[in-house]
């Protein structure tokens, strides 16, 4: 565990790079960034925690069968999102133009950047945030889990 | 109106229904452990129908395309695109689903057989999700006609599969065998994008067809040149070919039993990629002959040093990864031929044959060597070593295992009346006209593959009882019969297999026109 | 020749990369070697696309509409996350290895060939 002074700047900083994550994983559509960058920041929050607090007590926190489900979650919900296009063809657009969810449409050239558009392509951008959050969680846990017992084996 | 539906959607459905069952796994599997196996079969058995059903429709119907996100399935030409296929297109000729049959049932039987070999295994979850994985990278491959989708699907097999054999840790031992495939692998697989970027930079799309068609009016440069070179060889040390096939025998050798069956219909994937590349890619711009030639010598190379490699080993899953080698030459050594005389008078007297017996053994081989490496794993699950030298007697108590060897070891040094006859006998025929010399060593390279599975019978099976074990459980009979039910029936009825799944296949394979035109000539049939 | 540096500074990243794939003795270095032959690969992919003053290929409030090419840069990221998959992989393969065999130098990880 470390000092007081970095848990204290983990706290302050772990819903800021919460908010900014969702923000790049929200946006993907619009800006640089996307699914996997958005995620890679959410899962930064995670390595921060357990860089800041120890392995011991973020293993109680964080579970790793947890973050397995989250990335089959955000996997299941990317393939169905692209299955339930079939009628015209697999990862057919079907939410685009249809004005309900992220369904306007989008005025051709520069424009300002309106959130609610792009059909399915926010869907499968959080999905993937979804999955790369519990992805890159499940590896900087396991590396966390081995750094615990290379030590205690001492090779 | 559900079956149109169905057939024309299977080149999606094949994929997607692999993924689906891959990422549901590690959910299903918190219910319960019975439930994961069915669960898991089920979505393998589903892939194989729909693989028959594009059989068929292919077989009837000629070639079929795919469109990715396109208002319709067929649209490979949006009317916006100015002539350009802008999508991701699955384009799905006979060479492409006659491979993706053998991959899907020797998948289908590995995971079979998997159930109760993996059984008393840690992590069975994540095993099955990465052979789902593994089998949608392989699938991949084999359907798509998308330079770039080409290496994702690469990328994807070689993670999955270099995962897979290090799955059984085995002191590390295991581990070490992965890391040598994952670091070949990913080297391989980033040499293929550059040569992706390569041809992508000079040809402004990705479509195997629209590169070829645009490679073919500006002429053969110098960087198609390099991208050739790149993507030949890296997709040849993938097949296994022999100045490239030290991880062979690595990794073969120390995956579980039904993993080594699927890796080798993995490096098949390569090889289906490296002809891919060389007929149609490169096949109407480069000069065959030269191609041909490489193809031939890698293969003659390959069968020989396979071979006298295999002889010396005690380990019974290396010496069945040289003679996996050794047997990738017989169809580099044949479809060689084919490229080589593609466009002359030969093509048709014996060219075409050389192709057809190379693509032959090519699914014969999936199979026999699936069903040795799947004895292979049963020995070691009943006995626990793969030293050759530290067996025998296991005749006395595993006799259907054994029955089942001697199927698998008859067919692959070709004896009749087993599918490895009939394959290897049309690459004799057609070679020998070519060129004498090349028949005259595949043969010796035959009759030395005999005697090396003579070996491994007689120290296995043969000799005192020395082992007190049982037969192997039944789902692992089950998936070693299915390999040996195609062995038989493309043994005994080679016509079967010939005018359904092999000429087809040889003929796409032989015909880039008819490929770039199925894809650029628009939508409509 | 301004034009082909960043040609030559690919070849010059995959050569290290090559180098240190193939002659390092460490693993970890080895894994290094392979992620800068990425390095290498995506840098020219991104070079592909790339035109004199051209803006990056984002209509949201965008100064101009000359842009470079989007598909390059679209082959890129996918190649990066394939990427990271790769790595983690091959690092976890090389944590494995250290914990059975006590050493990352690859003359002494080889127990296959007994």
């Amino acid at each position: 565990m470390m000092s007081k002074i970095v848990r204290t700047q983990a706290n302050f900083l772990y819903p800021l790079i919460m908010i900014f994550g969702f923000y790049i994983v929200a946006h993907g559509h619009l800006t640089p960034g996307g699914g996997f960058q958005g995620g890679a920041v959410i899962a930064t929050g995670v390595a921060l925690i357990a860089v800041a607090y120890s392995y011991k007590n973020v293993k109680t926190w964080i579970k790793k069968t947890r973050l397995t489900a989250t990335e089959a979650i955000g996997l299941l919900t990317f393939i169905i999102t692209a299955l339930l296009g079939i009628s015209r063809s697999f990862f057919y657009n079907w939410l685009a133009n249809t004005g309900l969810l992220f369904g306007q449409p989008v005025p051709y050239g520069i424009n300002p950047g309106y959130l609610n558009t792009a059909g399915t392509l926010p869907i499968m951008n959080f999905a993937v945030g979804i999955e790369v959050l519990g992805g890159l969680g499940v590896i900087i846990m396991y590396y966390l889990h081995y750094i615990k017992e290379v030590s205690k084996n001492a090779v | 109106m559900i079956w149109e539906f169905l057939a024309n959607n299977s080149p999606a459905l094949i994929i997607a229904i692999p993924l689906i069952a891959a990422f549901a796994t590690s959910l299903i599997s918190r219910v319960s452990t019975r439930a994961r196996n069915i669960w898991v079969i089920l979505a393998l058995v589903l892939t194989e129908i729909f693989v028959i059903i594009l059989l068929y429709q292919v077989f009837n119907f000629g070639t079929k395309v795919y469109v990715f996100g396109a208002s319709s399935y067929n649209l490979t030409l949006p009317p916006d695109s100015g002539g350009i296929p802008i999508r991701i297109i699955f384009v799905v000729d006979a060479m492409s689903i006659f491979m993706a049959f053998t991959a899907s049932t020797v998948a289908l039987a590995g995971v079979i057989y998997s159930i109760s070999c993996e059984n008393e295994q840690t992590g069975q979850d994540k095993y099955y999700t990465l052979l789902l994985l593994m089998t949608v990278g392989m699938l991949g491959m084999m359907l798509t006609g998308d330079l770039f989708n080409f290496f994702v699907f690469l990328e994807i097999n070689s993670l999955a599969s270099a995962a897979l054999v290090a799955y059984r840790v085995d002191r590390g031992i295991a581990v070490e065998a992965a890391f040598k495939y994952a670091i070949i692998s990913s080297l391989g697989g980033l040499m293929v994008l550059f040569a992706i970027g390569i041809l992508y930079g000079q040809y402004d799309a990705l479509n195997m067809a629209m590169v070829a068609y645009r490679m073919q009016a500006t002429g053969f440069s110098n960087l198609d040149k390099i991208a050739m070179a790149l993507l030949t060889v890296t997709l040849a040390m993938k097949a296994g070919a022999i100045p490239m096939h030290f991880w062979v025998p690595d990794g073969y050798g120390k995956a579980p039993g039904a993993i080594s069956a699927m890796l080798v219909t993995t490096t098949y994937a390569s090889l289906y990629g490296l002809f891919r590349m060389c007929f149609t890619v490169f096949g109407l711009a480069a000069n065959t002959v030269t191609l041909g030639w490489f193809l031939i010598i890698l293969g003659v190379l390959s069968m020989f040093v396979g071979v006298t490699m295999a002889l010396v080993q005690h380990d019974i899953k290396r010496l069945m990864a040289y003679h996996s080698v050794s047997q990738t030459g017989y169809m580099l050594l044949g479809v060689g031929v084919g490229l080589a005389t593609l466009g002359t008078t030969a093509f048709n007297q014996y060219g075409l044959a050389a192709m057809e017996g190379g693509i032959f053994h090519l699914i014969n081989n999936s199979m026999y060597k699936g069903l040795l490496f799947l004895t292979a794993g049963a020995i070691i699950y009943r006995i626990g070593t793969s030293d050759l030298d530290k067996m025998g007697g296991l005749g006395h108590s595993m006799k259907y295992t054994m029955i089942f060897f001697m199927i698998g070891a008859l067919a692959i040094a070709g004896i009749p009346p087993f599918n490895g006859f009939a394959s290897k006998l049309l690459i004799y025929e057609s070679v020998y006209q070519f060129n004498p010399i090349l028949s005259i060593i595949a043969m010796i390279v035959s009759i030395l593959t005999l005697a090396s599975f003579v070996k491994v019978f007689h120290s296995a099976f043969m000799g005192p009882k020395r082992y007190d074990v049982k037969e192997v459980p039944l789902p692992m009979l089950v998936g070693m019969g299915i390999l040996t039910f195609f062995i038989i029936l493309f043994g005994l009825f080679p016509n079967i297999a010939m005018q359904y799944l092999v000429t087809p296949a040889a003929t796409a394979l032989s015909d880039p026109v008819g490929y770039i035109t199925r894809v650029l000539g628009g939508g409509s049939l | 020749m301004l034009f082909n540096l960043v040609y030559i500074t690919v070849a010059i990243v995959i050569i290290i990369g090559f180098y240190a794939a193939l002659f390092k003795r460490n693993l970890i270095k080895i894994v290094i070697g392979i992620s800068l032959i990425e390095s290498g690969v995506n840098l020219f992919l991104v070079s592909l696309g790339y035109r004199e003053g051209g803006i990056a290929p984002i209509y949201t409030n965008a100064p101009s509409t000359y842009m470079v090419l989007p598909t390059p840069q679209a082959l890129t990221l996918t190649s990066i996350v394939i990427g990271v998959a790769t790595t983690a992989m091959l690092l976890s393969f090389c944590v494995v290895i250290y914990r059975y065999y006590g050493t990352l130098d690859a003359r002494k990880v080889r127990r296959l060939k007994e």
